[in-house]
């Protein structure tokens, strides 16, 4: 199916979640969506027989700046072979989004990293630590208003 | 956090240790952890109980360097760093991402250097992954005899761009330099060459009893989970999953050669396990020099840096662009803000989620097999942590 | 020898003294040629050429090299360890792996100590090892070293069956447990060696004994209490300097004796294998020599070969495999001198 086809489905079953559909005049065609009734369309999409989205080959936090968060998942399907982008955007002073670790198990390192990153909180995640920083690090290195820290354990931090 | 850390009857993620159980570090130093991984093993006796990788020791922020640059070709070489193994595979994952923004095409002589290039490093990481895993299962000869091969492979390299492990070859809209006089014979020469020793690792390391009593039937990874982890490469192609993105989603110009994707099918063993993984990166060798060979006999004449842009300022908007690195699906998601710097620059690495399916796989195993799988799994930290 | 020495000296101390001596006086040149062999020979058998500089040609006096900077490398104990336990450890070692010299006959006029039970106490003394490795392993305070320690002592206990019963069909073809006189019932050209007697149990029986003896000394496809990809380096991680030498030394100085035993009982020892032509004291001890290195050649190009053996593998081998075969020698042996 077409992206827009795939779109028109997800409208017509979450009428109220799907913020925007864009797939004309844009490299990469998305769906925004919001970010309540995230986890229901997640698990729509895996199990839906139309769908079968069952390959979450992506998934970024983005800092969008002046306040917004957001994060890109990017799903294939191995047996329909097609693809589908979900944008969901969120402000920065409460980023939450329901995890999808038990949807994907892809995503779960996937949204540990944007948590550690970014800042995210995936609400519902398995095992909300830190992965690539250290675990007690303060502050989201890939925010753009990202001060880094003077001193870590009294270690001068700036090379 | 570091209540949990700093008590020693918990394991890291907060579970209590029964009587009998002993927590256990493989790395971050050690042989065997093909960089500085830390695999925190909870043992009863010699039983794998629970596996929690700890990765990070090789986080160099390459995101965060990737958007102070003031050119999109500035971050190739970082993107080289990222799989130092692979890094022709790296380079050309982000270039094709950074073209599809921009909307240019490249010259067809530049599309078939760089199919050559990518196939050639991939036979050359799969030579470091096969001999660095007779090495973890205890022969040393196969490794050495691999990095021989190798080492024609760099020589290659070499005469072309001048480095032998991290290129900053593939530029956006073309490559650096174009193929040196005598490469192409040189090349066919390495291919004739290559042939037979495959043969010569199967009869010394592949099909020894030993080694398939050591792998087959350990770590065996069923092709629902594998999809579902997020694995992509030999590690699906070894579970039976014939999925190879140079087929099912093309890029380049891998749609002009005959060659197959390898998929594994339980033959010493069950399908999924560690000797299927193994041996789907020694038959892919095999196939990526039909592409080298093919691609060499059929490269045409051209200026390879002509579509090359003098500037780089793509229209607003985002990108996602995955390509079949050595390792698996290599994705790069770049979001630009319509200047000439990259805005956000995710590099999916395929040993990332490659890596997060090793609790699943090892629980129950033995200390050695968990060392069997870690080396099937082929991991690089430089991917893993970026 | 002993003979010969007491006309030269009157003091027992002295006789018995350099009697003691004497193995060292080949083990010494033999540990320092070895460790050489093996890198070359490791380096040929992977398409590379091995040391080639440290002394001029090929790199010949490598070893003194390494020997040298090894007596000046800093000894360290970790904190936290048993501080006894971790520096006796190597010695024990070694002292199980020297001690099994003292009764093999270099040639028909040289054994350490002629005793009654020669057979007996090579196996006896040679389990001393176990004593030390894991002593090794858990003076280190490391848990990678008790495991590999663990290990080691599981798979040199277990091992140490199948070597018995091998010896064991030998020593009912003998009749005597005395390795001098086991030597000079093979005496004569090549065919009265033990090996081609009651042929194939003996020759099964040299097959066991041999593979029971990789095993016995740490060797691949056994050598998982040292298994660099598995434990770091296994119950050895936490020694350095002429500690870990030792260590290094013992593991030679054990192959050689193996091979030694292997050569006395199975293949004629100091015998030649022509006869009367090139035989007599000085030549036994020649044929000697080079049956041990024959063996210990084997020993080093099974290493490069082949992979390792996962544990619970390892003791299926042991006990699955190679003891039932060795009971069946037997069994085959006891029926033929019957029959």
């Amino acid at each position: 199916m077409t992206h827009q086809e795939i779109s028109e489905l997800l409208k017509q079953r979450f009428p109220d979640a799907i913020l925007e559909i864009k797939t004309t005049n844009v490299i990469d065609p998305f769906v925004k969506v919001s970010q309540p009734m995230w986890k229901e369309i997640a698990l729509f999409l895996r199990n839906d027989p139309a769908m079968q989205f069952d390959f979450l080959m992506c998934l970024s936090g983005v800092d969008y700046g002046k306040g917004a968060l957001g994060v890109v998942y990017n799903i294939y399907s191995m047996t329909q072979k097609h693809k589908v982008n979900v944008k969901i955007d969120v402000p920065a002073d409460s980023p939450e989004i329901p995890s999808v670790a038990d949807v994907w198990p892809t995503a779960n390192w996937h949204e540990r990293e944007a948590y550690d990153l970014i800042g995210i909180r995936f609400s519902g995640h398995p095992d909300p630590r830190r992965i690539l920083m250290p675990y007690d690090w303060e502050g989201h290195p890939l925010r753009k208003d990202y001060q880094v820290p003077e001193f870590y354990h009294g270690m001068k931090v700036k090379y | 956090m570091t209540e949990i850390l700093a008590n020693p009857l918990l394991t890291s993620t907060g579970r209590q240790l029964r009587r009998e159980e002993v927590i256990v570090n493989v790395g971050p130093q050690h042989p065997a952890t093909h960089g500085v991984l830390r695999l925190e093993a909870v043992l009863d006796g010699e039983i794998v109980v629970d596996v929690i990788p700890h990765i990070g020791y090789l986080h160099r922020c390459f995101e965060k360097h990737a958007e102070s640059m003031t050119n999109y070709q500035q971050v190739v070489p970082y993107v080289d760093r990222m799989d130092y193994c692979a890094a022709m595979n790296m380079d050309f994952g982000y270039v094709l991402a950074v073209e599809k923004l921009l909307g240019i095409t490249v010259p067809e002589r530049v599309e078939y250097i760089r199919v050559i290039m990518a196939e050639l490093q991939r036979i050359a990481s799969h030579l470091i992954a096969a001999g660095t895993y007779g090495l973890d299962i205890g022969a040393w000869t196969p490794f050495l005899y691999m990095f021989r091969e190798r080492e024609r492979i760099l020589d290659l390299f070499e005469m072309t761009c001048g480095a032998r492990l991290l290129y900053n070859y593939m530029w956006v809209g073309g490559v650096s330099h174009d193929l040196p006089p005598g490469f192409v014979d040189k090349a066919k020469d390495f291919c004739s060459y290559f042939r037979p020793k495959v043969k010569e690792y199967n009869d010394l390391l592949s099909f020894n009893d030993i080694f398939v009593r050591r792998t087959a039937n350990v770590g065996v990874l069923p092709a629902k989970t594998a999809i579902a982890y997020g694995c992509s490469g030999p590690v699906l192609r070894g579970s039976g999953v014939n999925f190879d993105i140079r087929r099912d989603d093309p890029y380049s110009v891998y749609n002009r050669f005959e060659w197959e994707p390898q998929i594994g099918r339980g033959e010493r063993g069950t399908t999924g396990d560690c000797w299927d993984r193994y041996m789907v990166r020694i038959r892919e060798m095999e196939q990526s020099i039909n592409i080298v060979e093919q691609a060499l006999n059929q490269i045409p004449g051209g200026n390879v840096s002509s579509a090359i842009p003098k500037r780089i300022r793509p229209n607003p908007g985002d990108v996602y662009v995955r390509t079949e690195s050595a390792r698996g699906e290599l994705g790069f998601y770049i979001v630009s803000d319509g200047s000439g710097s990259p805005y956000r620059v995710k590099g999916r690495s395929p040993c990332f989620s490659n890596l997060s399916v090793i609790p699943e796989i090892s629980r129950g195993c033995m200390v050695a097999d968990l060392i069997a799988i870690a080396g099937s799994l082929d991991i690089v930290l430089g991917e893993v942590d970026r | 020898m002993e003979q010969f020495l007491r006309n030269i000296f009157d003091n027992d101390f002295f006789v018995y003294g350099i009697i003691g001596i004497i193995p060292l006086v080949w083990i010494i040149p033999y540990a320092l040629f070895v460790i050489y062999l093996e890198r070359k020979v490791s380096a040929h058998m992977q398409d590379r050429l091995g040391p080639m500089r440290t002394g001029g040609w090929h790199g010949w006096s490598q070893t003194i090299a390494d020997m040298l900077k090894l007596l000046q490398k800093e000894d360290i104990v970790p904190a936290a360890a048993d501080k006894k336990l971790h520096k006796i450890a190597p010695f024990v070692i070694f002292i199980g792996s020297y001690a099994a010299y003292a009764v093999i006959p270099f040639s028909s006029q040289y054994v350490g100590s002629n005793i009654s039970l020669g057979l007996l106490y090579v196996i006896a003394i040679s389990s001393l090892a176990v004593v030390g490795i894991l002593m090794a392993g858990w003076a280190s305070n490391n848990k990678w070293s008790l495991l590999g320690a663990m290990r080691a002592v599981a798979q040199i206990v277990s091992y140490e069956i199948p070597t018995i019963l091998s010896i064991l069909v030998v020593v009912m073809i003998a009749g005597s447990l005395n390795l001098q006189d086991i030597n000079e019932m093979q005496s004569g050209w090549f065919w009265n060696w033990f090996i081609f007697k009651n042929f194939p149990f003996v020759f099964i029986a040299f097959i066991i004994y041999f593979i029971a003896s990789l095993a016995e000394t740490n060797r691949t496809p056994f050598d998982i209490p040292e298994a660099e990809s598995e434990l770091v380096a296994g119950y050895i991680t936490e020694y350095s300097g002429m500690k870990f030498a030792m260590f290094m030394l013992s593991e030679f100085v054990n192959m050689f004796a193996v091979s030694a035993i292997a050569a006395t009982i199975f293949f004629g020892g100091w015998n030649s294998p022509f006869g009367e032509f090139l035989s007599g004291p000085l030549w036994g001890v020649f044929w000697f020599l080079s049956k041990g290195m024959v063996f210990v050649f084997v020993q080093m190009w099974l290493r490069w070969t082949l992979p390792r053996l996962r544990v619970d593998q390892l003791m299926y081998v042991s006990w699955k495999v190679l003891t039932p075969w060795a009971f069946g020698c037997i069994i085959g042996v006891g029926l033929w001198m019957v029959l």
